[in-house]
């Protein structure tokens, strides 16, 4: 049986097929226009190193532990970043705060922190994962090191810079506080008190 | 043939009495002048090609980038140099140097000046006149040849062979086309002579009057020298490298340094034989004995500049051509288009000689360009015929009468169905 297929049917189709015909010469010529019109347009390059651009505004760039206003640490060393992370990019082991040595506002807080930049594909998801806004993203992204080492960014490296009115920890909280008026953000700088009680420490 | 003032010397008797300290300034400073046109034409390809491309190219080395090419060379030079093990030593070695020699040497016979004075001496800025000077250009490209197959046989590799290949049957067929346009040249200047025929383009360059012949040796000139959309001898994205694929270090620069001198040297061809050599343009003839002649030379590579642009505009346009379009192209439409457009040249050239009346020049033109018209139309139909011959022999093809699985799948009401 030869069923639907016909040699006639074949060829009505193949000739309804528009034949391929080169372009008319003159919209040939259009492409030789284009090209020389383009070099005397804005080049799109930026000269990088001299001539930076503003990255997006929600850029997944290097992270960053945050402060509260006193200067207290506001990671709490839950490690719910390092159980986020898909890459698992992150290190974190938790300490207690002590009288004598408060970094963070409650009962613990992030003693060792690692971000490893050779492992981090910036998704974000810490930042998602972060209860108390600790963990945030930078617009930074110049990371590239000539050492693997150099790329495992420890806690120094990611704690935010202290701000004017900021305090160094470790020191206690701010006087009559606890941990829930930080969250509500209740602190909004430091106490003379605070002060005195590091540097005694 | 023409006014050369002063004293009436030819060219060729002008460049016969130079002494041999002069002879050795001229070859060295046509050296200099290659090597330092290759440099800056690399690094001006690279710009305007960037440009064309809404980027800036090269511009960190040196002022705007300048000494980009030179940086290129000296890393080129400090590389490793290898040779392969399947390699014929003694022939991977001399194939760049081939290459890179001979399109130094077509250099030779451009005349880059009228009548200049060195170190008080009359001479102008030309190696040598041969009475055949055009011959000993094409003979020395063919030369040129030899450089890119014996690259690409003593590889030892596939792709480097493949596109030895490609290019040695390219620059042979598009030296016939070529050569047939410079016939026209030759038959309107009465000499092969470079100097001669720049003297003979006094009143009209041959690129206004010969116009037909210009086209086709610039659309030549592209093939001979291997350029997008002709490039089809180093194709990247076909045969890797091409021929030099297995070339590394200086050997690989050679062949760098040979395909712009070519391109060079082929523009220059093309200003001396077309554009009136080093001749300032028409109404601007006073400026030629400017700086004691020496401004002529700034004419000449302002033409020469001229072709360069076009070459890299060609690259930043076209496409790069498929090999059975080339081929065709070269031989079914260039040799010809030019063969006839030879007869008709000489035709009216021994007419004019004959002293014919000009209604009879113009007669013979009408009929020239009534043909041709008649020839595309009898082309035209014969391809609707044979067309419509071949969709009438596949109809009386009959259908077999074993079962035959179906080429078509066709769609129908959104769901596929596979007819078998």
């Amino acid at each position: 049986m030869t069923d639907d297929f016909s040699i006639e049917k074949a060829v009505e189709q193949s000739t309804q097929i528009p034949e391929q015909s080169p372009a008319p010469f003159l919209t040939q010529l259009k492409g030789f226009w284009l090209t020389f019109a383009t070099m005397f347009k804005k080049v799109e390059t930026i000269q990088y190193p001299e001539e930076r651009q503003q990255t997006a505004e929600r850029f997944h760039g290097r992270h960053q532990l945050n402060r509260y206003e006193d200067g207290l640490e506001k990671c709490i060393g839950c490690e719910l970043c390092a159980w986020a992370c898909p890459a698992d990019a992150i290190l974190v082991e938790a300490g207690d705060n002590t009288a004598d040595a408060q970094y963070s506002p409650g009962e613990r807080y992030g003693k060792v922190y690692q971000i490893n930049y050779l492992r981090c594909i910036f998704c974000g998801l810490c930042i998602e994962a972060c209860p108390t806004r600790a963990l945030t993203m930078t617009s930074e992204y110049e990371l590239a090191e000539n050492n693997r080492g150099k790329l495992i960014f420890e806690k120094e490296d990611l704690l935010a810079p202290l701000r004017a009115g900021m305090l160094q920890p470790p020191h206690p909280m701010y006087p009559g506080t606890t941990d829930t008026s930080y969250y509500k953000g209740e602190v909004t700088g430091s106490h003379p008190s605070q002060e005195v009680k590091t540097t005694d420490a | 043939m023409s006014c050369n003032g002063g004293e009436g010397m030819s060219t060729a008797e002008l460049i016969g009495a130079d002494p041999g300290w002069i002879i050795a300034l001229k070859g060295v400073l046509i050296f200099v002048i290659c090597v330092v046109a290759t440099l800056l034409s690399i690094w001006a390809e690279r710009r305007i090609v960037a440009r064309m491309q809404v980027r800036v190219g090269p511009n960190r080395a040196g002022k705007f980038g300048l000494l980009q090419s030179l940086a290129d060379g000296v890393k080129l030079a400090l590389k490793e140099d290898l040779i392969p093990k399947a390699a014929d030593k003694i022939v991977f070695v001399i194939a760049p140097i081939i290459s890179a020699t001979t399109c130094f040497m077509a250099f030779a016979v451009i005349p880059m000046t009228g009548k200049v004075k060195i170190f008080g001496h009359t001479t102008a800025m030309q190696l040598t006149d041969l009475p055949v000077g055009v011959l000993y250009v094409l003979a020395i490209a063919s030369v040129g040849v030899y450089g890119i197959v014996l690259a690409g046989w003593s590889s030892g590799s596939t792709y480097p062979l493949l596109g030895g290949l490609r290019s040695s049957a390219q620059v042979i067929s598009y030296e016939v086309a070529m050569g047939l346009s410079l016939v026209a040249v030759f038959i309107y200047s009465g000499s092969m002579s470079t100097s001669a025929i720049v003297d003979a383009q006094n009143k009209w360059w041959f690129g206004v009057v010969l116009f037909p012949s210009f086209i086709i040796y610039v659309i030549s000139m592209v093939g001979e020298t291997n350029r997008a959309p002709f490039d089809l001898a180093e194709a990247e994205g076909e045969l890797v490298g091409g021929f030099h694929t297995e070339y590394s270090s200086l050997k690989f620069a050679l062949f760098f340094l040979a395909e712009y001198v070519n391109m060079v040297s082929v523009s220059a061809l093309a200003t001396t034989l077309f554009l009136g050599g080093y001749h300032a343009l028409p109404g601007l003839g006073f400026t030629e004995s400017w700086l004691g002649g020496w401004f002529t030379l700034v004419w000449f590579f302002a033409k020469v500049i001229l072709f360069f642009f076009l070459f890299v505009w060609l690259r930043g346009t076209l496409p790069r051509l498929r090999y059975d379009q080339f081929m065709k192209f070269g031989w079914k439409v260039l040799i010809p288009v030019s063969l006839l457009w030879i007869m008709v040249v000489s035709t009216l050239r021994v007419m004019a000689q004959q002293g014919a009346s000009r209604t009879l020049i113009i007669a013979f033109t009408f009929g020239i360009l009534l043909l041709i018209f008649a020839a595309a139309s009898l082309l035209e139909r014969s391809k609707e015929r044979v067309k419509k011959e071949n969709a009438e022999s596949l109809k009386a093809f009959p259908n077999p009468s074993f079962p035959i699985p179906s080429l078509t799948a066709s769609v129908k009401n959104g769901t596929e169905e596979i007819h078998d």
